[in-house]
C-alpha cells in the first residue's frame, strides 16, 4: 500500500475475501443524468469564461492603448468568427449565472429534494437560452 | 488471516484523520467564492448591459463611457469580483483533476501568475481610460 487513503478503500465482497473497492464516482459506468451533466457544465463553462476574462482585459488594453489598437479589436469582435466565440462567451456566461443562482440557493439551503433539482435545472436551460437570444436579439436588431 | 489481502496500516485513527481534515483554510475559501458570486450578481448584469451600450463603439465613446464615474467605479469592482472568483474557481479545478504534487504546484503558481497579470491589465487600462 503506497498511499493511507487507500487504507479507506478496503472492504468485503459477499464472500468474505477482502477486495480493493473502486473509486467513487465512477464516471465510466455512471448514466449521465440532468443533475451531473448541469453541474459539469457549469465548471466547463466556468473555465471557458476564466478566457473570456483574459479577452475582456485584452479589450480594455487595447482601448487604453490606441484608437487604432482599439479600432482593430472591434472588428475582431465584429468578425464572422469573432461573433461566434462571442455568441458562445454570452450563453457560458448567462448559464453560469442562472446556475450559479441555484448553487447559492442549495447553499442557503432551498431546493434539494429531486422534484424541484430537476425543475430548477431545467429553469436554469430554458432562462439560460432564452437571455442569450434577448440579448443578440437587442444586439443585432434593435442596437 | 488466510487472505491474500490485508491492512497494514498500524497507524491510530487520530493520527490518519490529522492533516486530512478541514481545519485549514477551506472554509475561507468557500465563503469568499460565495462572497463574489453574490457581488458577480448585479456587476455582471452590469457589464452585459455595458457591452450592448458599447456595441460598435470606437476609443473616444469608450473614453467617454468610462470617464463617467459610476462606471469606472462598477468596472474596478467588476473586475475585482470577476478576477477573484475565477482564481478561486480554477484553484479548486486544478486542486481536483492534477494529482501530482508538483505539478499541482507549478499549475496553481503559474495560474496565480496569469490571474494577477490580467486582473491588473484590466484594471489599468480602466484607470487610464477614466482619467
Amino acid at each position: 500500500m503506497q498511499d493511507v487513503r487507500e487504507a479507506f478503500m478496503q472492504g468485503r465482497n459477499s464472500t468474505g475475501a477482502m477486495v480493493q473497492r473502486p473509486l467513487s464516482p465512477h464516471l465510466q459506468i455512471y448514466r449521465p443524468q440532468i443533475s451531473s451533466t448541469l453541474s459539469i457544465f457549469h465548471r466547463i463553462a466556468g473555465i471557458a469564461l476564466s478566457g473570456g476574462a483574459v479577452l475582456l482585459s485584452l479589450w480594455l488594453a487595447a482601448a487604453a492603448a490606441s484608437p487604432s489598437a482599439f479600432a482593430v479589436a472591434q472588428s475582431l469582435a465584429d468578425s464572422i468568427l469573432g461573433m461566434i466565440v462571442l455568441f458562445g462567451f454570452t450563453l457560458a456566461l448567462f448559464y453560469h449565472f442562472c446556475n450559479g443562482i441555484r448553487h447559492l440557493l442549495w447553499d442557503a439551503g432551498y431546493g434539494y429534494d429531486l422534484p424541484t433539482m430537476h425543475r430548477t435545472g431545467y429553469a436554469v436551460l430554458i432562462c439560460s437560452v432564452g437571455l442569450t437570444v434577448i440579448f443578440w436579439f437587442i444586439g443585432l436588431v434593435v442596437g | 488471516m488466510g487472505n491474500a489481502k490485508s491492512i497494514k496500516i498500524m497507524r491510530s485513527s487520530l493520527g490518519r484523520a490529522r492533516g486530512l481534515g478541514s481545519a485549514k483554510s477551506g472554509v475561507g475559501h468557500w465563503w469568499a467564492q460565495r462572497l463574489t458570486a453574490i457581488a458577480l450578481l448585479p456587476l455582471s448584469l452590469y457589464f452585459v448591459l455595458s457591452v450592448l451600450l458599447l456595441d460598435g463603439a470606437n476609443q473616444a465613446a469608450m473614453q467617454r463611457y468610462m470617464a463617467e464615474p459610476w462606471n469606472g467605479v462598477l468596472f474596478l469592482a467588476l473586475i475585482f469580483a470577476l478576477f477573484h472568483h475565477l482564481r478561486l474557481g480554477l484553484q479548486v479545478v486544478i486542486e481536483d483533476y492534477i494529482h501530482t504534487e508538483a505539478k499541482r504546484l507549478a499549475a496553481l503558481l503559474a495560474m496565480r501568475a496569469a490571474v494577477v497579470f490580467f486582473g491588473i491589465l484590466a484594471a489599468l487600462s480602466v484607470l487610464k481610460l477614466t482619467f
